[in-house]
C-alpha cells in the first residue's frame, strides 16, 4: 500500500497540512514541516513558491513572494523534500504549485527529482485534466498521484474527467474561489462529498477557507480528508523562524477534532 | 469539428485549442467549466448571423469603423530622403486610433459583452495595462448597462492617470493591484482572482489575444476586422495586397488582428515589433527575442523567466506592452517562420513618437510609435514601389504626460 493510501486508512479522517516550502528561508522550512508530523498531520503538502500564484489569496501570495524574496529555487523544494523523506520514511509528502515551475525543465525532469526525492503526489493548480499530458503521464510512470481538484463548478458530468489518470487522493475545493477566504457551509460540503463519492474510487479531502479545529472536525465527520493551509501560513508569516511551536500546537488541535471526527469510510 | 487545411495558416487552434505546441487552457479547475460554456457558446455566436450582424452594426455606428486607410506622404518623403537611391518604401497606415475610445480594444469588447450577454451573465471584470482595453471595457459596459470592475496594477494606475478618469466616468470601479510590480501581469492575476470567486455572474473580459482557450481565439477574430477592413481597402484603393504587414506586440491583439486575415497571402510578410525596452540586454518586454516557452495565465506561451519558470518583470515605457508574455498564436507564428519578430527600444519608439507627430500631424500612442520606428528602419531598406502598412492601433492623448516627462518637459 503506498503511503497516501496508507494515510487514509488509519481508521480516521486524515488531516492535510499546506506550508509553502522556503517560507520564511528556505533553512526554516524542514523544522516546520517536522512540526506538522509532531502535531499529528497525515499527509504534507509543500507548496512550491511561484511568482503569479493566482489562485491564491493573500496569506499565500505573501507566503510565495517570502520564499522566493528569501532565494528559495527548485533545487531547494526539492532538497526539503529529500531531507524530509529521509527524515520521516512513512509520512506521505505531495507538493503543490503552479504549472511553469513544474515542467519549465521539462516533465521528464520534474518526475524524475520528486521520484529522486520521494515526493508521493503532485498538486498543480493549473493543470487541468486537459492539459494531463503536459505532467500526468511522467509522473504516473513514475507511481507519483497527479491529485486533481474538484470544486462546486465540476459537475457529475466533468467529475469522471477530473478523476481519470488522478491518484491518491481528490481535493475537493469547497467554494469557488482562492485559498484563505471564506469556507463554505457543512452542509453543502457534505452534499458534494456524497456526490463526488458516488463516482470517485479514491479519498476525497476538503480544503479551502478551514482554519480552525471546530471547522476541521465538522468537515472530517462528512469526508475522508480535511486539508488546512492559510491558517498554518499565518503562523508562519507571524512567527517567522521561530513558527515551528505555535504551527505544532495549531496541528496538534486540527488533528485532536479531525481525528476524533469520525466514522470510518475505509 | 474544424477542417484542417494543411495548407492554411488560418485555421489554427486545434480542437484543444493549441497552436502547435502554444496556446491550451491551464486554469484552475473552478474555471475549466465555465472554460468551455464559453467556446460552446462562441461556437453558437459564430453561426448565428444575428449575433455577426448585432456586432457589425454597434462597430460601423458605435465604433465608427471601417477605419480608415491612410497613405502618409510626408513620413514616406522623410523617411526615402535618408534611404539609399531607390529605396524609401510607402507607408501606409490603419487608422484603428480613431475608434471610438482612440484604440483597437474597443473591437474585441464589443464583441466579448455580446458574447457575456448571451451567456446571461451580469457582471464584468477585466484587466488593464495602459487602460486603454479598461477604457473601452468601462465604455461597452456602460453602452450596456452591466457592472464593471477593472483591475489595474497600481504603477499602472499612477503613470496613466487620464485613463484611470475616463474609466471612473464611464461608471466603472478601478481596482489599483499591490501585487508583484503592480503592472499589468499583476493586474491579471488579481482579475483571474476575482472571477474564480465569482463564475456564476461574472465575465471576464481578456483585452488580449491571450489567456486560455477560447480567448485567444476569440479576440482574434473580433480583431481581425482590421486585417480584413486594411485587405478590402488596400486591394480597392491600389489594386494590389501590401509587401509588409508591421505591427506593436504586447500580448498582440492589434498585431494579430491586421496579420490574420493576411496570413495565407504568400505575397505578404509580416513584422510584429515587441518592446525592447532598455535594451535586450538589460530591462525588456520582448517575449519572443528573450523568453521561453512556459505557462502563464491560462496559456503556454514564449515568457519572460527565469530558470525556474519565475516570471520576471517586463520594461516598456509603454504601459500597454509591458508584460512578460505574448498571445500562444504569435509564439506558433514565429516558430513556424510565418511572422518575423523584431523590437524597438524605449528611446526609438520616442523618436518614431516624435516623427509621426511632425510629419504627419499624428500624435500616436506609444505602443505603435514601436511599430513607427520599426517602420522608419524597415522603409529605408525597401524599394519606392514597396507598401508597407502599419496599424496604427491607439492614439497618443494618454501618452501625453509620459512623453513629456521623458522629454523633460514641464506641464
Amino acid at each position: 500500500m503506498s503511503r497516501l493510501s496508507s494515510a487514509f486508512a488509519k481508521g480516521h479522517a486524515t488531516l492535510v497540512c499546506f506550508v509553502t516550502g522556503g517560507d520564511p528561508t528556505p533553512e526554516a522550512t524542514p523544522a516546520i514541516l517536522d512540526a506538522l508530523v509532531a502535531g499529528g498531520a497525515d499527509v504534507i503538502e509543500l507548496g512550491m513558491p511561484f511568482t503569479d500564484p493566482m489562485a491564491d489569496g493573500p496569506a499565500i501570495q505573501n507566503a510565495n513572494l517570502r520564499a522566493l524574496a528569501a532565494g528559495t529555487k527548485t533545487a531547494h523544494i526539492l532538497a526539503i523534500a529529500k531531507g524530509f523523506r529521509a527524515r520521516h520514511p512513512n509520512v506521505p509528502l505531495v507538493l503543490m504549485g503552479y504549472a511553469n515551475p513544474m515542467i519549465t525543465r521539462g516533465a521528464q525532469w520534474f518526475a524524475d527529482a520528486c521520484a529522486d526525492a520521494g515526493v508521493d503526489g503532485v498538486i498543480c493548480v493549473d493543470i487541468p485534466s486537459e492539459e494531463d499530458p503536459e505532467l500526468g503521464p511522467a509522473l504516473r510512470a513514475h507511481g507519483i498521484s497527479p491529485i486533481r481538484l474538484a470544486t462546486p463548478t465540476t459537475d457529475a458530468a466533468r467529475l469522471p474527467a477530473v478523476l481519470d489518470g488522478s491518484g491518491g487522493f481528490l481535493y475537493y475545493v469547497s467554494v469557488a474561489g482562492i485559498t484563505g477566504k471564506q469556507s463554505a457551509a457543512l452542509a453543502s460540503i457534505q452534499e458534494a462529498v456524497a456526490r463526488i463519492k458516488q463516482t470517485a474510487t479514491i479519498p476525497v479531502a476538503v480544503g479551502f477557507g478551514v482554519r480552525t479545529p471546530e471547522q476541521a472536525g465538522g468537515i472530517a465527520a462528512v469526508a475522508d480528508g480535511v486539508v488546512v493551509g492559510s491558517a498554518l501560513v499565518d503562523l508562519v508569516a507571524q512567527h517567522g523562524a521561530d513558527a515551528a511551536g505555535p504551527v505544532r500546537d495549531l496541528v496538534a488541535a486540527l488533528s485532536a477534532a479531525v481525528h476524533a471526527a469520525r466514522k470510518d469510510i475505509a | 469539428m474544424t477542417v484542417q487545411n494543411p495548407n492554411s495558416f488560418r485555421n489554427q487552434p486545434d480542437e484543444r485549442g493549441h497552436f502547435g505546441q502554444f496556446g491550451g487552457r491551464y486554469v484552475a479547475e473552478t474555471l475549466m467549466p465555465l472554460i468551455l460554456d464559453l467556446e460552446t457558446e462562441y461556437r453558437k455566436a459564430k453561426a448565428d448571423a444575428a449575433f455577426q450582424a448585432e456586432f457589425d452594426d454597434l462597430l460601423e455606428h458605435y465604433v465608427g469603423r471601417p477605419s480608415p486607410l491612410y497613405f502618409a506622404p510626408r513620413l514616406t518623403e522623410e523617411l526615402a530622403k535618408s534611404a539609399p537611391e531607390g529605396k524609401g518604401a510607402q507607408v501606409w497606415f490603419k487608422r484603428d486610433e480613431l475608434n471610438h475610445t482612440g484604440a483597437h480594444k474597443i473591437n474585441n469588447c464589443i464583441g466579448q459583452i455580446l458574447l457575456a450577454m448571451r451567456m446571461g451573465k451580469t457582471r464584468i471584470i477585466a484587466e488593464t495595462g495602459a487602460g486603454q482595453h479598461g477604457v473601452a471595457t468601462a465604455t461597452v459596459c456602460a453602452r450596456f448597462g452591466l457592472p464593471c470592475v477593472v483591475y489595474m496594477g497600481a504603477t499602472d494606475v499612477a503613470r496613466q492617470a487620464p485613463n484611470v478618469f475616463r474609466m471612473k466616468l464611464l461608471g466603472a470601479q478601478v481596482v489599483p493591484v499591490t501585487s508583484g510590480a503592480g503592472t499589468l501581469k499583476d493586474a491579471m492575476n488579481e482579475a483571474l482572482r476575482d472571477w474564480v470567486a465569482n463564475v456564476h455572474d461574472t465575465f471576464y473580459i481578456i483585452g488580449t489575444a491571450a489567456g486560455p482557450h477560447p480567448y485567444p481565439e476569440l479576440v482574434r477574430d473580433f480583431q481581425s476586422v482590421i486585417g480584413r477592413e486594411a485587405r478590402a481597402q488596400m486591394l480597392s484603393r491600389v489594386g494590389r495586397l501590401p509587401d509588409v504587414l508591421v505591427a506593436a506586440i504586447g500580448g498582440g491583439s492589434n498585431a494579430i488582428g491586421l496579420f490574420h486575415p493576411f496570413l495565407d497571402d504568400p505575397s505578404v510578410k509580416m513584422l510584429g515589433v515587441e518592446a525592447a525596452g532598455h535594451g535586450l540586454d538589460k530591462e525588456h518586454a520582448a517575449s519572443l527575442a528573450g523568453g521561453r516557452p512556459g505557462v502563464l495565465h491560462g496559456n503556454k506561451t514564449y515568457l519572460l523567466q527565469d530558470e525556474d519558470g519565475q516570471i520576471t518583470e517586463g520594461h516598456s515605457i509603454s504601459a500597454g506592452l509591458d508584460y512578460p508574455g505574448i498571445g500562444p498564436e504569435h509564439a506558433w507564428l514565429k516558430d513556424i517562420g510565418r511572422v518575423e519578430y523584431t523590437s524597438v527600444t524605449d528611446t526609438e519608439a520616442l523618436d518614431g513618437f516624435q516623427l509621426l507627430c511632425r510629419t504627419e500631424g499624428i500624435i500616436p500612442a506609444l505602443e505603435p510609435s514601436h511599430a513607427i520606428a520599426a517602420v522608419a528602419k524597415l522603409a529605408r531598406t525597401l524599394d519606392k514601389d514597396q507598401i508597407i502598412l502599419a496599424n496604427l492601433c491607439g492614439r497618443g492623448d494618454k501618452d501625453i504626460f509620459s512623453v513629456a516627462k521623458h522629454l523633460g518637459v514641464e506641464l
